[in-house]
């Protein structure tokens, strides 16, 4: 949308140009934050205002990043059945201890995600357990594009075109934290499935449709960083990545009494592991 | 100096050929077009396995990136083994083992304790492995990223299940990668002694680096 530039003045002078600029507010666009989420975000159903801290409609082909308290429910929903959102987590306190995809699926002895299923750490830890998922369609295998693959596949894959890589965002999601490229390690993926056949071979399964979401609960204090991309088994001609909406609120770590604290004896440990480092940190 | 005879990959002038004791690390950095050769010297032995663009040590082997190119999760003749920015840094030139893993990743004492129980804690392990010898070239703990297991089973089953089963390497059996560019590998002779990765037994691991002859 253009904007209305005073007749006389325009935007030659200061004064012109600071009533231009002020003029911009309440632009409406289709993906954007809300700020504060508490004031401004509406809230999913049963979640109260005041615990909002995080909504945001995230692009295809974007990317956003948050620090999330303990306890802190992350939801996000995929509207139009082709999200992807690729996620890297990291302990707020340690940056180098983060998510590590292959001890979160040897561990679980389970290589397909979804609910009641917990994404570990390198230490150990449990970062986030994943506490409701209607969708099913998520992976572990494949992780994020790269610039070349997606020059090759769409004929660009920088952040600033039009079919952007998830590492590329990655990266400057991870720089804001102080992150660099040695940061970005394996990623997981939800709202587009993959099956491993037993030769090997991968496909691609696509969503679950619009309206899917998947909860994580934040087990430690967490870097988030999403990069919502096009898959990249997506066999689409098109880079194809639709807008993902993000709602945090503020909430409670699982606890010992939680079924899932026992669902399984590794998952046990993990949340022994988790509970002995944030005692001794102070924190839980 | 030749190579054996007797293993394949291995045609050239030996540059380096050392045998990692049980439960030990090692790094190299391979020049663009040399051949590193790894031998499971007593069987079914998992060797563990970083590799760096020695130029550019923050572009790392990625698996995704790896097994999104070639479309399968297992590593045989032919597979490119790229960095997260999709650049090949080693290629698969010969091996007398159908497949290798590379979704299992590496044992950690912090793992160990999630898998068997905190009785493991005092167990050595890949990832103390991979932060000793990673700390000799001024690297550290971000740069221990995905890895490749070299003669590690890992099947995944129709359900998704996936575990470390018993191997299917056996003596002197070998697996052979050529430097697509200069490339810092870092190694691992997995001492795990829980589960069937190296039979309950850590063995020995022979490297092997050849230079490709010169044509006269």
């Amino acid at each position: 949308m253009s904007i209305e530039v005073d007749a006389v003045e325009g935007t030659a002078t200061t004064r012109g140009a600071r009533e231009h600029a002020r003029a911009q507010e309440g632009t409406v666009v289709e993906a954007q934050p809300a700020v504060p989420a508490w004031r401004r975000g509406s809230a999913p159903a049963g979640v109260e205002q005041e615990r909002l801290v995080w909504v945001e409609r995230l692009a295809g082909g974007n990317y956003t990043h948050k620090v999330l308290a303990r306890g802190t429910h992350l939801r996000l929903t995929d509207l139009t059945g082709d999200a992807s959102v690729s996620v890297l987590l990291y302990n707020a306190l340690e940056t180098h201890e983060r998510l590590n995809v292959a001890d979160t699926v040897k561990v679980q002895w389970q290589v397909y995600l979804g609910g009641g299923q917990l994404l570990l750490s390198d230490q150990g830890r449990v970062l986030a357990s994943i506490v409701d998922d209607t969708s099913s369609h998520h992976d572990t295998v494949f992780g994020t594009s790269s610039l070349a693959r997606n020059t090759g596949r769409y004929g660009d894959g920088t952040a600033h075109g039009a079919s952007p890589a998830g590492r590329e965002l990655f990266v400057l999601a991870g720089a804001k934290h102080g992150l660099g490229r040695r940061d970005i390690a394996p990623s997981v993926s939800f709202f587009q499935g993959v099956r491993v056949a037993e030769d090997g071979s991968g496909r691609w399964l696509g969503s679950a449709g619009a309206g899917a979401t998947v909860t994580l609960r934040l087990e430690m204090p967490t870097v988030v960083l999403l990069a919502n991309t096009a898959h990249p088994l997506d066999p689409r001609e098109q880079y194809t990545c639709g807008p993902v909406d993000v709602h945090a609120w503020t909430g409670e770590a699982t606890s010992p009494e939680d079924p899932l604290w026992t669902a399984t004896p590794e998952g046990r440990r993990a949340f022994d592991n988790t509970a002995d480092y944030l005692t001794a940190r102070g924190i839980a | 100096m030749t190579a054996t005879d007797t293993i394949p990959g291995t045609a050239g002038r030996v540059l380096r050929r050392e045998v990692i004791p049980p439960r030990g690390p090692w790094s190299a950095i391979l020049k663009a077009g040399e051949v590193l050769t790894i031998v499971d010297v007593d069987g079914n032995q998992a060797v563990d396995f970083l590799a760096y663009d020695a130029d550019d040590t923050a572009n790392a082997y990625s698996a995704q990136t790896t097994l999104s190119a070639q479309g399968s999760v297992f590593l045989t003749t032919g597979s490119v083994l790229r960095t997260a920015e999709d650049d090949a840094l080693l290629t698969v030139v010969a091996t007398d083992v159908a497949r290798h893993d590379t979704l299992g990743g590496a044992c950690s004492k912090e793992s160990n304790t999630l898998r068997y129980g905190h009785h493991t804690w005092s167990q050595h392990a890949c990832a103390d492995n991979f932060l000793a010898e990673l700390a000799k070239y001024g690297m550290g703990k971000r740069d221990q990223v995905s890895n490749v297991n070299w003669f590690m089973n890992v099947p995944v089953d129709p359900d998704g299940a996936l575990g470390i089963v018993d191997g299917i390497s056996s003596p002197g059996l070998s697996v052979s990668l050529r430097a697509e560019r200069d490339t810092l590998v870092v190694v691992s002779n997995c001492p795990q002694i829980n589960n069937p990765c190296n039979g309950f037994n850590p063995s020995r691991a022979e490297m092997i680096i050849t230079a490709p002859e010169e044509t006269p």
